[in-house]
């Protein structure tokens, strides 16, 4: 009965994303669809240019949701990516208000109930009035829920990952002058990493872990259709061949799903209606970025379409 | 079927994949989400929560071939239903075919139930009381290969192995071609069994033998490792040294903003009359590291001086500007070697340039000063690997001296014991009066306390 139900609503994530243009594998699919069922973040991971970031794009498009971004970088702290205090206001009022001074403790006798009254002052300066959301209590706060991509997370300090692991959890945070804040809807949390260095054991516990390699042939042919409209089948087939032929060189930087659909657009405007060594040869820098890569390629080419071409007849 | 989770969780950890309570909580959860029915999706499912690598989702996903290749246990079952039912399959289907294979009978009456089974040849009945048999055992709980006689001959009792001995006896005077059928048939099921253990080993125990073959190594004296173990010496010192980068790499990156620095505040906005428009943040200063490693690639050290160099280069993410010189009668450096080969390749020029001589610390030490002296910064650490044994040649300690003076620190890593210093041509503790630390340094454990200090000072 469960089976029935986990496996349709599968589907219909899979589905869904197709209609913003995102066309996903069963396992991406899986991970939306579980992510939701048991209110967990997802972290991606994965080479560049494979559509991490554009997964996230995708689910707020089809669920009709905001999307929240935070790019980390090193360095990154909390007073950017969650609350800050608006210092500067904070003073200036001071200043402002130090002619008030006289007033506030005007009537006080003692220096007893002066201390108390300006306490009830100093408590209005850590008051909501001079916090200024960043976008993880941004994310927290939007009362319809929202998408909120932590993008590139490998890129920032240690210490943020422990900050992160309260939000990810309980999609809560706690300011410590004003409590916890609770998030109104947990929001859809996807985190992306290119692994460029190991993230704490903490933070991947509180996340599903999907991986998003290279997609198999048909995968990317269906990707490229619906990116690409205009291309034809043939030449769509050829070139998703090509460049599964040049994924198994040894490259400094692989072609991703990104490059793939560059260049389809590419041969596209070009008007090509199948690959030839020509083509291909003037369009190399389009799939691969650097100059070695493309003079390792390049003698290659000739075998790789034959290959691409080849593989067309049986596949 | 839960309990299959369960052990599926403990197969998941046998295959190097880290699955704590809390994750196989989840890993439940999402479970009850897809159930059982779609192997794939299931599959799926379990790399998503279990898996926290691209390496564990490897192992976890030929786990799960592997686990779910194997026929169910039947733990719902009691024991001696299932034998009832083998015995019963074994009664009514292929006993026609096995008797006109060998023109014999029927099997005799009277024999126990696994004879019966043994000599209807139903391979689906045998495999699934084996499958049966190895739960009983709990063939689960096997951690080394050491233990595959003793699961083996747990599996085989549970079969009823003893019944089959005394039928095996009978026959023999009863029966003799029979009875050689029978042994033919045990050899089989000894064999089976052997294969289930061993595929029960490849699950469940790899973990904990690469646990204690990684800990033993750890603690092994390098210079006296084994060929056979260099390479697998190498994979732990590539370890180690990414243990320690993760340590260490993220605070220099840090460009930390700190407090605010009230005073700095205060005068920056005196135009506007104290009135803070413009903030200003202390911040922390860090120290660069540098470090100038020195090692004694002589015969009698060469091997430890080997994982060091290693170490060293590995960590290159960690300490941007690392030098290191080798030297045995005289010196030269190495990090261009080091940095542009592969390690293997790397040593192997190294030692066939400057290696295996007798050591020549003084002449040594000399070359250093005349050509590199100048490399020395005061946010120099210096380290140098080797165990002072100079063969009664001029140590010139006094070159060390200045050395030590134009660095922030000179530390020396000794692979003798402390016992060792001083005795014979070990010229150690003349070189340990300028040496800010001197410590032994005979293990990979050793090895990874001392770098991580030296990193650490300059955090």
């Amino acid at each position: 009965m469960a089976d029935q139900k986990a496996s349709t609503s599968i589907e219909a994530v899979e589905s869904g994303l197709a209609a913003q243009g995102y066309i996903a594998s069963r396992q991406i699919a899986t991970a939306v669809y579980l992510s939701q069922q048991i209110e967990k973040p997802i972290l991606v991971e994965g080479p560049a240019g494979v559509g991490k970031t554009e997964l996230a794009k995708a689910i707020a498009a089809w669920r009709g949701m905001k999307m929240i971004r935070l790019q980390c970088y090193e360095g990154l702290d909390e007073a950017k990516a969650l609350y800050e205090w608006k210092y500067a206001k904070q003073l200036l009022y001071t200043q402002i208000l130090k002619d008030k001074l006289g007033e506030v403790l005007g009537g006080a006798q003692t220096l007893h109930a002066a201390l108390n009254q300006l306490h009830d002052f100093g408590d209005v300066f850590f008051s909501k009035e001079f916090v200024e959301p960043r976008p993880l209590l941004q994310a927290l706060e939007q009362p319809g829920g929202c998408v909120l991509l932590i993008d590139e997370i490998d890129k920032s300090d240690a210490e943020f990952e422990s900050l992160l692991l309260e939000i990810l959890s309980d999609f809560q945070v706690t300011i410590p002058e004003l409590g916890t804040v609770s998030a109104i809807t947990p929001p859809t949390v996807i985190l992306t990493s290119n692994s460029e260095r190991d993230l704490g054991d903490a933070l991947k516990r509180r996340c599903l872990h999907l991986h998003i390699g290279f997609p198999e042939q048909r995968l990317e042919e269906r990707i490229v259709e619906s990116r690409v409209p205009g291309i034809s089948q043939t030449l769509r087939r050829q070139m998703v061949g090509f460049i599964h032929e040049i994924r198994s060189l040894d490259l400094k930087k692989l072609p991703s799903v990104s490059e793939t659909i560059d260049w389809a657009r590419v041969l596209v405007l070009l008007q090509a209606s199948e690959l030839d060594t020509e083509i291909v040869k003037d369009t190399l820098n389009v799939l691969l970025k650097y100059e070695a890569d493309i003079e390792a390629a390049s003698p290659q080419v000739t075998t790789f379409i034959a290959k691409a071409a080849r593989s067309n007849v049986f596949g | 079927m839960r309990e299959n989770l369960h052990r599926f969780f403990r197969a998941a950890r046998g295959a190097g994949v880290h699955v704590s309570p809390a994750e196989s909580i989840d890993a439940m959860r999402a479970v009850k989400q897809v159930g059982f029915s779609d192997r794939a999706v299931l599959r799926d499912a379990l790399l998503l929560t279990l898996a926290k690598s691209q390496d564990e989702k490897l192992a976890l996903g030929d786990c799960f071939d592997l686990f779910f290749s194997q026929p169910e246990q039947r733990d719902d079952q009691p024991e001696a239903a299932s034998d009832d039912d083998a015995a019963q399959d074994a009664d009514r289907s292929p006993s026609s075919g096995a008797a006109s294979e060998a023109g014999q009978g029927r099997p005799p009456e009277g024999l126990g139930p696994l004879a019966q089974m043994l000599l209807s040849q139903d391979r689906n009945a045998i495999a699934a009381a084996i499958a049966s048999a190895s739960g009983a055992a709990s063939l689960s709980d096997i951690r080394y290969s050491t233990q595959r006689g003793i699961f083996s001959s747990r599996i085989l009792d549970a079969m009823g192995l003893q019944r089959l001995r005394d039928d095996l006896d009978e026959l023999t005077a009863a029966n003799p071609p029979l009875a050689e059928r029978l042994r033919a048939a045990l050899d089989a099921l000894r064999e089976a069994v052997r294969d289930t253990v061993a595929q029960g080993l490849a699950l469940y125990a790899r973990e904990e033998a690469e646990n204690l073959r990684n800990e033993i190594l750890r603690n092994a004296p390098l210079a006296r490792i084994e060929r056979r173990q260099v390479a697998e010496m190498r994979t732990l010192i590539r370890q180690i040294a990414r243990r320690l980068r993760e340590r260490y790499s993220k605070p220099r990156k840090r460009q930390r903003r700190g407090h605010l620095d009230v005073r700095r505040t205060l005068r920056r906005n005196a135009a506007w009359g104290g009135v803070p428009f413009l903030t200003a943040w202390k911040r922390k200063h860090r120290d660069r590291p540098k470090i100038v490693a020195l090692c004694d690639v002589s015969g009698s050290v060469a091997q430890v001086s080997d994982f060091f160099l290693l170490l060293i280069h590995s960590l290159h993410e960690v300490v941007d500007d690392v030098r290191s010189f080798a030297f045995s009668s005289h010196l030269i450096e190495v990090s261009e070697i080091l940095e542009k080969k592969s390690p293997e390749e790397a040593m192997a020029e190294i030692m066939s340039k400057v290696g295996f001589g007798s050591s020549d610390y003084g002449s040594s030490l000399v070359d250093f000063e005349k050509e590199f002296m100048s490399t020395l910064t005061p946010q120099t650490t210096v380290i140098v690997l080797g165990d002072a044994r100079s063969n009664n040649l001029d140590p010139r300690a006094d070159i060390l001296r200045r050395i030590s003076e134009r660095s922030k620190r000179l530390v020396w890593l000794n692979p003798e014991g402390r016992l060792a210093w001083g005795f014979g041509d070990s010229e150690m503790p003349r070189y340990a009066t300028f040496c800010s630390v001197v410590r032994q340094c005979a293990t990979a454990q050793q090895l990874e306390r001392a770098v991580s200090d030296i990193v650490a000072t300059y955090q």
